[in-house]
C-alpha cells in the first residue's frame, strides 16, 4: 500500500514538512439522564429547565453514576476494539468559570474507563489504523450566553453534567483527509452502537485538535498546539491548514513554535492564541472523594458485548463476501447505519431472485439523488425499502426497463406508492411477447424498406435506427433486449 | 413542669408516650429556657414559632409510635432544612434557603421530632473552638468565656445547657467527640457510610460524618438509630444491617477485650489527662472487660496527615461558593473580580487558610509530595487499627489531650488548635466509630471525656461498652446556669 502519491506535506522552498494531529473527541452519550443526576438532557429546551439541585451544585449535593452512562461508554470501547477497564475513577477537575457550578468538573484522569484501541480508516490509497490512546466519562458544562445583554452574561446549565466521552487518539493522524474520515468512522461506530447520536450541530460531538508539524521524515514531534472545541469536520480541516502552515512559516523564519492552546474564528478562518503553556491552568486533580472506584465485573462486560451490534467494518466484510460488492460500494453503504439498514431490508425484500447489484446502483444512484435534492436523511426516504425493493424486482424480471423505472420512481416519491400499481395504472408494462414485438418489427422493416437493404448491404449503423423507431413505436415500453434480438434475426 | 429541660430524651419520650407530657410543653419548655440562653449564641436562626405550631399540631393527633413522637430538637446548622436559612456558619451562606432537606434530619422528623433552630458552629465546621463562626463565638455551659469545643460547638453547648434534649453534629476529625468532652455530653462519631451526607453542607468528603450528641449514652443510641440509614442518594452510604442500638444496649461487656494504645500517651499530655485515662481502664475492667496494651504506631503521621487531606477536598468542596448561583455576592469589575471579592469578604480567615493550604497541597508538582503521600498515610494509619482489631474487641484513648480552654486563647496559634484534634483525627482518617463519653472533671472542674473506638460497623459495641462504663463513672455535669439572668 503505497500513500506516496497522496501525502499531505507543506512543501517551503526546498523543505518538506508532515503535519502529525491528534485529536481529543468530546462526544455526547446518548442517554435520557446526565451524569450523575436524573435530569433530562433533550437539546433545544429553555434554558434552566433541566437542571437539578446537584447540576446547579447546591450545598450538601452529591453525584450518583447514572449506570447507563457507564454501559454506553463501555460498548463505544468495545467499539473501538479497545481495553475495557474493570476500575476506574472518577477525579475532580478543579477550575472556575461562571457556567461550571461545582467550581470542578468530575471528569476521568489516571484511570479512565477505557484503554487502549484502534479504528481502522478506508482511505482511497488503502487503509489506515489509528490509534486509540484512551476514552473517559466526564460532565458537560454549561454555556455561558456573552450577548444577550451589555452588562451581563447569562448563564444557561441544560448542559450542565450531562454526559460526555472524551476519546482521544494517538498523534496518528497525517492530513485534514484522514481527520475527516476519522472523525466520520467514530460517528458511524457510536451511531451503530446507539452511543452517540454524532449531530455536530446540536454539538453532540467536537474536538480538540493537536497539530504539530516536523521535516519529512523527521522521528520527533514537533511542538504541539492545541485548538479548542471546533465542531464541525470542515471547521477542524481549515483550522489544520491554517496552522500547520503557521507553524512552518515560524519555523522557516527560524522562530521557535510556543506549546499553547488557540481558538478557531471560524470567520477568519485562522487560529489565534487562547492562553499559553504558562497560563495553562492547574487543574488540581484528585480523586472524587463523593464517588467510589467504578468497578465493573467481566460478566458485566460480557453482557454488554452480546449486545453489541453487528459494526461497521464486520458489515462491510459481510457485504463483500456475501453480496460480492466491490469495498466501494460497501464502504458507502456501511458507513451510515441508517444506509446500511435500508440496504439490508431492501435485499431481505427482493426475495430469491435477486439482482443485489442493480439494487445497490439504484441505492446510491437514484434514491442517494432524491434524498439529496430534498434534504432528507435515509431514514426518511420517501420511498419504503419494501417498495424500493419491488421497483428493482420489476426490472429484473424484465416487466418494465430500467429507463421505465426511472419514471415509476418518480412517481413513487410521492406517497411511497407501489411500483406495481404506477405500472399497471399507467400501462408501463414492458413488451415482451415476442409476436406483438415481431409484429411492430415488421411494420418498421416494411415501413423503411431502403434503410433495411442498406443495413444488409453493410451500413450496420443502420441497427440502431431500427432500434429507436421499435422503441419510439412502443412508448418506450417495448423490451429492448427483444428487440435487438428480433431485429437481428429479421434484418 | 420546670424540670422539663433536665429530662433525658429516653424520659421525655416515655413521658410523652405515657401522656404525662405533651409535645407542646416540652417544645415549651426547650423554647424557654433557649430563649433566656442568649448568652451562649448556640443558635443561628431559631424556628420557635414554627416549631410550637408543629407541637400543638402533634399535640392534636400524637402518633405515640414514633421514636422521638413530638420531641423537639435543634441541630447543627450544616445540615440543610427545607425553607429554613442554612449557613455553615459561613457568611457566603448568611442568606441562603435550601429548597431541599438532609437525609439525616428528615430521618429525624420523619420519626416525629419537630425543628427548633440551627446551631452555631465553625465555619464550614473548620475550627476546635467555635470561633471561627461568621456568627460569633459560642459560650460553654460549663463556664463564662470557655469555649465549647468545636466545630459542632453550638450543639455542644445547647445539649449541655440543656437549650434541646439531643442533637446532631458533624464530625471530620473530632468535631462531635472533641466538644462533647468539653462539655461533658456523649457524642458519636459512625462508622464512614452509616449516616447519608445527602444534604449536608460539604467540609472534607471522605471524612464527614453526622452523629448524635445527647446527655447519656442511651439517648446517644437512640438518636443513631434514628438518623443512620442507607441512602442511594449519597454513593459512599453503606448498604449494612442495622441494629436497634437503642434496644440492643447491654451493659453487659464480660470477656471485652479492651486496646490500650501506648501511641496515645503523648509527649506534654497533662497528669489529669493519664489519671483520667487510668481511671477509665480500672472502669472497663471493673465491668468485667479484660484491657490490652496495643500499638497503632503511624499515630503520629495522623494529624500532619488530616491537615492535607481534609483541607484539599475543603478546597475543592468550597469552590461552589462563588457568588455565581446562591449565597453572597460582592461587586466585581468582572467575573474574576467578582469571586476574588466574594471569596475574600465571604469567606473567613481560617476557612481561607485551609483553601490555601488544600490548594497548594493538590497543585502539580506537590500532588505526589502531599496529596498522594497522605493517602498512603492514610492506608497505612488504617492498617494499625486493622491489625489492633484482630487481637481487641475495642480501643479505649483520652478524647482529647486537654480538657476546655478560654475563648480568644488559642486563636492566634492554629497548630495548637489543630493539635485538640490528635486523638480523634484518626477514627476519621480509618473510617471507624467513636464515641466520647464524660468520665470526669480537671482540676478547674471541667469535663474530661474518654473515648472508645470500635471496628467499622460495631457502633452496637461501643454503645455497650460506653453505656457500661457510664454506669460505673456516675458523671455529673457541674451546670450552674451562669448565663441565665
Amino acid at each position: 500500500m503505497s500513500k506516496k502519491n497522496s501525502e499531505y506535506l507543506i512543501n517551503r522552498k526546498d523543505n518538506q514538512y508532515e503535519v502529525v494531529i491528534g485529536l481529543e473527541v468530546h462526544a455526547q452519550v446518548l442517554s435520557e439522564s446526565k451524569l450523575f443526576s436524573t435530569s433530562a438532557t433533550k437539546f433545544g429546551a429553555e434554558p434552566n429547565t433541566q437542571v437539578s439541585l446537584v447540576d446547579a451544585a447546591f450545598p450538601g449535593m452529591l453525584p450518583v453514576i447514572n449506570e447507563f452512562c457507564v454501559k454506553q461508554a463501555i460498548k463505544t470501547g468495545i467499539g473501538l476494539n479497545a481495553k475495557i477497564n474493570k476500575r476506574s475513577v472518577f477525579d475532580r477537575k478543579n477550575y472556575f468559570y461562571a457556567d461550571l457550578p461545582q467550581g470542578y468538573q468530575i471528569s476521568q484522569f489516571k484511570d479512565p474507563i477505557v484503554g487502549e484501541g484502534k479504528v481502522i480508516l478506508d482511505m482511497p490509497n488503502g487503509q489506515k489504523e489509528v490509534g486509540i490512546e484512551r476514552l473517559h466519562l466526564e460532565q458537560d458544562a454549561g454555556k455561558s450566553i456573552h450577548d444577550l445583554d451589555p452588562q451581563n452574561t447569562f448563564v444557561d446549565l441544560n448542559r450542565s453534567g450531562v454526559a460526555l466521552m472524551e476519546i482521544v487518539s494517538k498523534p496518528d493522524l497525517r492530513s485534514p483527509d484522514e481527520v475527516n474520515a476519522y472523525i466520520k468512522k467514530l460517528r458511524s461506530i457510536m451511531r451503530y452502537l446507539g452511543t452517540c447520536d454524532g449531530n455536530m450541530q446540536e454539538g453532540s460531538l467536537r474536538a480538540d485538535v493537536n497539530v504539530s508539524v516536523r521535516p519529512k521524515g523527521s522521528k520527533e514531534f514537533g511542538t504541539r498546539c492545541e485548538i479548542k472545541n471546533v465542531n464541525s469536520i470542515k471547521f477542524m480541516q481549515l483550522a489544520i491548514e491554517y496552522e500547520a502552515n503557521r507553524q512552518v512559516d515560524l519555523i522557516e523564519e527560524g522562530k521557535t513554535i510556543d506549546q499553547e492552546t488557540r481558538l478557531f474564528d471560524t470567520k477568519k478562518n485562522e487560529t489565534r492564541s487562547m492562553r499559553s503553556k504558562e497560563d495553562a491552568h492547574d487543574y488540581r486533580y484528585f480523586p472524587d472523594p463523593d464517588l467510589l472506584p467504578l468497578e465493573v465485573s467481566e460478566k458485566f462486560i460480557e453482557e454488554l458485548k452480546n449486545d453489541i451490534p453487528e459494526l461497521p467494518d464486520d458489515k462491510k466484510k459481510r457485504f463483500i463476501e456475501e453480496f460480492k460488492l466491490s469495498p466501494y460500494e460497501a464502504n458507502i453503504l456501511v458507513s451510515d447505519i441508517d444506509t446500511a439498514k435500508y440496504f439490508e431490508e431492501v435485499v431481505a425484500k427482493m426475495g430469491k431472485n435477486k439482482d443485489i447489484k442493480l439494487a445497490v446502483n439504484w441505492i446510491t444512484g437514484e434514491l442517494f439523488a432524491v434524498l439529496n435534492s430534498k434534504a432528507l436523511e435515509i431514514s426518511q426516504s420517501p420511498v419504503s425499502a419494501k417498495n424500493f425493493a419491488i421497483l428493482i424486482n420489476l426490472i429484473k424480471n424484465g416487466t418494465i426497463s430500467g429507463k421505465i423505472a426511472k419514471t415509476v420512481f418518480e412517481l413513487m416519491i410521492d406517497g411511497d406508492i407501489d411500483p406495481q400499481k404506477i405500472v399497471e395504472e399507467k400501462g408501463l408494462k414492458q413488451q415482451s411477447d415476442p409476436k406483438a414485438l415481431e409484429a411492430l418489427i415488421d411494420k418498421i422493416i416494411n415501413d423503411n424498406r431502403e434503410k433495411a437493404i442498406e443495413y444488409k448491404q453493410g451500413k450496420e449503423k443502420l441497427f440502431g435506427f431500427f432500434v429507436g423507431q421499435a422503441m419510439k413505436a412502443s412508448g418506450g415500453k417495448a423490451n429492448p433486449q427483444l428487440i435487438n434480438e428480433i431485429l437481428k434475426k429479421k434484418l | 413542669m420546670s424540670d422539663i429541660t433536665k429530662q433525658s430524651l429516653t424520659e421525655l419520650v416515655e413521658n410523652i408516650k405515657n401522656k404525662k407530657l405533651s409535645s407542646t410543653d416540652v417544645t415549651k419548655a426547650f423554647i424557654d429556657r433557649s430563649e433566656k440562653s442568649e448568652e451562649l449564641n448556640a443558635y443561628i436562626t431559631n424556628d420557635f414559632t414554627s416549631a410550637l405550631d408543629k407541637a400543638k399540631k402533634f399535640d392534636q393527633k400524637p402518633n405515640l409510635n414514633l421514636k422521638l413522637p413530638g420531641i423537639p430538637m435543634a441541630v447543627k446548622d450544616l445540615f440543610c432544612t427545607k425553607d429554613i436559612k442554612t449557613t455553615a456558619g459561613s457568611k457566603i451562606l448568611n442568606n441562603f434557603v435550601p429548597t431541599y432537606e438532609s437525609t439525616v434530619t428528615e430521618n429525624i422528623w420523619n420519626e416525629g421530632a419537630i425543628l427548633l433552630g440551627k446551631l452555631n458552629c465553625d465555619e464550614f465546621a473548620m475550627g476546635s473552638s467555635n470561633e471561627t463562626s461568621f456568627f460569633g463565638n459560642v459560650q460553654s455551659p460549663i463556664d463564662k468565656n470557655l469555649v465549647p469545643g468545636g466545630s459542632s460547638g453550638g450543639s455542644a453547648s445547647a445539649v449541655a445547657g440543656q437549650l434541646t434534649p439531643v442533637t446532631i453534629g458533624t464530625d471530620t476529625g473530632g468535631s462531635i467527640r472533641q466538644p462533647a468532652s468539653f462539655t461533658g455530653i456523649v457524642g458519636l462519631k459512625p462508622t464512614y457510610g452509616s449516616c447519608s451526607r445527602y444534604g449536608i453542607v460539604a467540609f472534607a468528603s471522605s471524612l464527614d460524618q453526622a452523629g448524635p450528641m445527647a446527655q447519656n449514652v442511651k439517648d446517644c443510641a437512640l438518636l443513631h438509630e434514628v438518623i443512620s440509614s442507607y441512602d442511594s442518594k449519597d454513593s459512599t452510604s453503606i448498604d449494612f444491617k442495622r441494629n436497634h442500638y437503642s434496644k440492643e444496649l447491654t451493659n453487659n461487656i464480660k470477656g471485652k477485650k479492651i486496646g490500650i494504645p501506648k501511641e496515645y500517651r503523648v509527649d506534654g499530655m497533662p497528669k489529669e489527662i493519664e489519671d483520667l485515662w487510668q481511671k477509665g481502664i480500672q472502669y472497663v475492667k471493673d465491668c468485667g472487660a479484660e484491657t490490652i496494651d496495643i500499638s497503632l504506631p503511624n499515630t503520629s503521621y495522623a494529624l500532619p496527615t488530616y491537615y492535607i487531606v481534609a483541607p484539599a477536598e475543603a478546597s475543592s468542596n468550597l469552590a461552589r461558593y462563588d457568588g455565581v448561583k446562591y449565597g453572597f455576592r460582592a461587586k466585581g469589575e468582572n467575573l474574576i473580580d467578582m469571586y476574588e471579592k466574594t471569596r475574600s469578604e465571604g469567606f473567613g480567615a481560617e476557612v481561607q487558610r485551609r483553601i490555601m493550604i488544600g490548594t497548594y497541597v493538590l497543585s502539580s508538582g506537590y500532588y505526589d509530595a502531599y496529596y498522594l503521600k497522605a493517602q498512603k498515610v492514610r492506608k497505612l494509619i488504617k492498617n494499625d487499627f486493622d491489625e489492633a482489631y484482630k487481637k481487641v474487641d475495642a480501643i479505649l484513648t483520652p478524647s482529647t489531650p486537654s480538657s476546655a480552654f478560654k475563648i480568644g486563647e488559642k486563636t492566634n496559634d492554629p497548630v495548637s488548635m489543630y493539635l485538640n484534634d490528635i486523638f480523634t483525627v484518626p477514627v476519621n482518617l480509618a473510617g471507624l466509630p467513636g464515641i466520647s463519653i464524660p468520665a470526669g472533671h480537671d482540676s478547674k472542674g471541667y469535663p474530661l471525656g474518654l473515648q472508645i473506638i470500635g471496628k467499622a460497623f460495631d457502633e452496637q459495641n461501643i454503645l455497650n461498652i460506653a453505656y457500661a462504663m457510664e454506669e460505673k463513672i456516675n458523671f455529673k455535669n457541674k451546670i450552674t446556669d451562669w448565663w441565665i439572668k
